[in-house]
């Protein structure tokens, strides 16, 4: 699997994105995605409740699984030692998500 | 409506073999594993050999789940390891497998198993308790603690799932005649009904019988219940 960290952006920014129009879809508190990677996810800028945050971290895991083949776990240890939660914005998330599925790629590879 | 997909652990012999079997022939789609190969073979069943408290297995054994089947119905955690022995003879090791399988695996196979449910706002989960705990039977101490833990996980599971169309249930059989129960000497099983309110051995078919009312579409409104079998309470 490639691990191209612009591939790996793209692919996670997209999950991201794709998972925040459906869930705009279901009228609950929307994602503003005109806003791009600023639009606010859960914090002080609250937009999705918990249950939300799970599911969208389910589907995002879910994602770079099956498209990227890294199987990681975002809401763990480093996720909970961050100074700023990664989970703020769309762009925070995209990022954090990113770097992760980029380590455990590499960690495959080197075996 | 296509069939319901179920995983069903420790479904190599015993009460998960039967389980397995009458999900088969409710027309399920299913799912067993075990840490030993078994020699189910049926239209529909497919088994995956793995220790349920080996996280990375467990998760593989999910993914492929959510390639093959694209959902998961049911979650039936019947794989559990007993000790019998008195506290003061009981090695750490022994405390740490027992743990490791009745705890850790039933709260890992929950967690993947409700990550796959959850997309589609529905899911049944069951877990298997035991009347070791209610009936605080010597020589027993860390079995019947491990099925309490699993009794409080259903408890608080069952609330924080409730809102993604999951329920948690748990069953907690009197002794049944399996390998569970195989070294335990008569005169202590004797003993041990006379405790019920029904004074005799449970059968498989008793299990199922509330497993089957758990699984049930018609039971979304129970949620965090444990029933104990034989009057046991």
């Amino acid at each position: 699997m490639s691990h191209d960290p612009e591939h790996v952006t793209a692919t996670v920014r997209r999950l991201v994105r794709d998972w925040c129009a459906e869930h705009n879809e279901a009228g609950e508190r929307p994602v503003d995605l005109t806003a791009g990677d600023a639009a606010a996810l859960f914090g002080v800028e609250r937009v999705l409740d918990s249950l939300a945050l799970v599911r969208l971290l389910v589907a995002v895991e879910q994602g770079i699984e099956d498209e990227l083949g890294a199987t990681l776990t975002l809401a763990d240890e480093k996720a909970a030692s961050q100074q700023r939660s990664p989970f703020r914005t769309v762009g925070t998330l995209v990022a954090y998500a990113t770097a992760r599925t980029v380590e455990e790629l590499e960690a495959a590879a080197h075996g | 409506m296509a069939s319901p997909v179920t995983l069903v652990t420790g479904a190599r012999k015993g009460l998960g073999r039967f389980v397995a079997e009458q999900r088969l022939a409710r027309g399920d789609r299913v799912y067993g594993c075990s840490r030993q190969p078994s020699d189910l073979t049926a239209p529909g069943y497919v088994h995956v050999c793995l220790d349920v408290a080996d996280e990375r297995a467990v998760r593989q054994m999910f993914s492929r789940i959510r390639k093959e089947a694209g959902r998961l119905d049911h979650l039936i955690n019947n794989a559990g390891v007993a000790s019998m022995n008195h506290a003061m003879l009981t090695p750490t090791a022994v405390v740490q497998a027992v743990l490791a399988t009745n705890v850790t695996g039933t709260f890992v196979m929950c967690r993947e198993a409700a990550r796959l449910m959850q997309g589609a706002s529905y899911g049944r989960i069951v877990n298997l308790i035991s009347v070791a705990a209610p009936l605080h039977l010597e020589g027993e101490a860390i079995y019947a603690a491990s099925k309490s833990a699993v009794q409080t996980l259903t408890q608080i599971l069952a609330r924080e799932l409730a809102p993604l169309g999951i329920t948690v249930n748990a069953v907690g059989p009197t002794p049944v005649k399996t390998d569970l129960i195989r070294n335990v000497p008569e005169d202590r099983i004797a003993s041990l009904l006379a405790r019920q309110a029904i004074p005799r051995l449970g059968t498989p078919e008793d299990v199922d019988n509330v497993i089957e009312f758990f699984l049930r579409r018609e039971s979304g409104f129970v949620t965090a219940q444990s029933i104990f079998l034989g009057g046991v309470c």
